[in-house]
């Protein structure tokens, strides 16, 4: 207990005394802990963006307008059934009807022909969501394959299939561009603070000799390093949060014009305690490996 | 008691910095190891605190083979040595007070024995005016005696020097002298590497001349005769 009181006086005093140097170690780590933070809000961003567009693409199958609904709703079951579905809607005639006149409610030329035909002109349909965007092509083959021809009328994968191939090609780019600068940057932020740090110990190589020579074991040696370490890492990740929240505020209504499901602030006052919580854990780990690693080889003789 | 049993420190064919030393020192002797630069003082002094290791022969030092002590339990041998350097080698950021009290928390002293002994020690050495200063606020003399009375806090049974007085004036040379006696005559066993003649001379201790990395001369009652 004498020792570890000790090891954490050393440790914030060294803190302290060592003045610009830990500031200018800060500064880097805050640096870094923006850049993780980035990476973080930009990975959620960009889920939503992903999932906006593929919420956006679905296929819709519409049926000859002789063919019975339960006959349809069969199909609908067996199309449940296929592990690539991820939801089915059926729409019936009245039901399409019903949507379309309340999208045209204001529009007196399209409700005034709609109101001269005596029968409904709209088809029934089952409009398909599928799982993984990828999977569209697959559903749509199933469909042609289940001799439906004659029940079908049209399936609008096929005039859609352009739009949904460039949209899955989008979608599959911006996740592996997310992956990779995720993977960059958080190594790029890890290196620097290691390096800053390592170099704030190297400074000091000539006090450990010291150490060792009064007889200072290597846990009193490290300790103060791995003290300091957390207080660099406790301190980087409040302030770096501070100045993250008015640039969430700035950016917010800018995400929300791209991205309308989205919106960057209520996430952020949603998950404030987990945001600082992961800033934390980045910051301080990163610190207590940095020193720890560091230190190492002043230890050895 | 310390022995150099056929020791012989080689750090290239060309660089051998002892060849078969052998000599012994009893506790409580003052006892001067002297010799030009490159005699092989200062690889004495570092085998002896287990810096390096010989590449042949023995050390002892009381109970300890000090040439066979693993990496990890140099600290506790450390404890029983103080060491004083040329350079001072005090902790840059840590106040006079700090410095001595450091051996002494390193060991797991109470608090209360710290706030007792270091006090004493500093008033020993003159310095108890100055408990709050940082190194660099002193002068090379008062650097030397805060390295000392760091060496001392713990009642070391030895107390090994390396030019302590390399960097000092007249004045300072003779206080630190004087305080190293002092310690000696409180029951340390004092050895000075040193290649001032005049310290030497004064003192009329024991003289132990190294050259080339051999004992030329052990005299009971030694002078420094070298260049």
């Amino acid at each position: 207990m004498v020792t570890l009181s000790r090891i954490i006086k050393y440790g914030v005093q060294a803190f302290l005394r060592n003045g610009w140097l830990s500031v200018s170690t800060i500064s880097i780590m805050i640096l870094a802990a923006l850049v993780f933070e980035g990476l973080i809000i930009f990975n959620v961003v960009g889920k939503s963006a992903i999932q906006s567009i593929q919420d956006k693409i679905d296929i819709s199958v519409y049926f000859k307008s002789n063919v019975a609904e339960d006959s349809i709703l069969s199909i609908k079951r067996s199309l449940e059934n296929l592990s690539e579905v991820k939801q089915v809607d059926y729409i019936s005639r009245e039901q399409a009807l019903d949507n379309f006149k309340s999208r045209h409610e204001n529009e007196d030329a399209i409700t005034q022909a709609l109101n001269e035909l005596d029968s409904n002109p709209l088809l029934a349909s089952l409009n398909i969501k599928a799982k993984d965007p990828h999977e569209y092509g697959t559903i749509a083959d199933y469909l042609q394959n289940q001799n439906l021809k004659d029940q079908i009328e049209k399936v609008t994968y096929a005039q859609n299939q352009v739009v949904i191939e460039r949209l899955i090609a989008l979608i599959d780019t911006l996740k592996n561009t997310g992956i990779t600068l995720t993977v960059f940057l958080s190594f790029l932020a890890i290196m620097v603070t290691f390096n800053t740090i390592r170099l704030a110990i190297f400074s000091n190589s000539d006090q450990i000799g010291i150490m060792r020579l009064v007889g200072a074991s290597n846990k009193f040696i490290q300790g103060p390093y791995v003290v300091e370490g957390v207080l660099y890492g406790v301190i980087s990740a409040i302030i770096s949060f501070v100045i993250l929240i008015p640039i969430v505020g700035f950016l917010s209504p800018y995400i929300n014009n791209f991205i309308p499901e989205m919106s960057l602030s209520s996430y952020f006052n949603n998950s404030v305690w987990q945001l600082l919580l992961y800033q934390l854990a980045f910051c301080v780990g990163v610190g207590i490996l940095s020193s720890s690693i560091a230190i190492r080889r002043y230890l050895r003789t | 008691m310390i022995i150099f049993q056929n020791v012989s420190k080689v750090y290239t064919d060309s660089l051998v910095a002892l060849d078969k030393v052998n000599f012994k020192v009893q506790s409580g002797e003052f006892v001067s190891v002297v010799g030009k630069s490159g005699a092989g003082k200062s690889t004495v002094v570092r085998l002896l605190i287990g810096e390096e290791k010989p590449t042949k022969g023995q050390i002892f030092f009381g109970s300890y083979e000090v040439n066979k002590l693993k990496t990890n339990e140099l600290p506790e041998f450390r404890r029983h040595v103080g060491v004083i350097f040329q350079d001072f080698r005090l902790l840059a950021k840590k106040t006079v007070f700090e410095n001595v009290s450091f051996a002494l928390e390193v060991s797991g002293r109470p608090q209360k024995e710290i706030n007792e002994f270091v006090p004493q020690v500093l008033e020993m050495v003159g310095l108890k005016e100055k408990t709050k200063s940082f190194p660099t606020e002193l002068s090379g003399g008062e650097r030397q005696r805060v390295a000392i009375a760091r060496a001392m806090i713990n009642r070391p049974d030895l107390i090994i020097a390396d030019e302590p007085t390399g960097n000092l004036d007249p004045l300072n040379t003779w206080e630190v002298i004087k305080i190293l006696t002092k310690i000696n005559e409180l029951g340390s066993t004092v050895i000075l590497a040193t290649h001032d003649k005049e310290v030497i001379n004064t003192l009329g201790q024991r003289v132990i001349t190294l050259e080339n990395g051999q004992v030329i001369k052990d005299e009971a009652n030694g002078r420094f005769l070298i260049g």
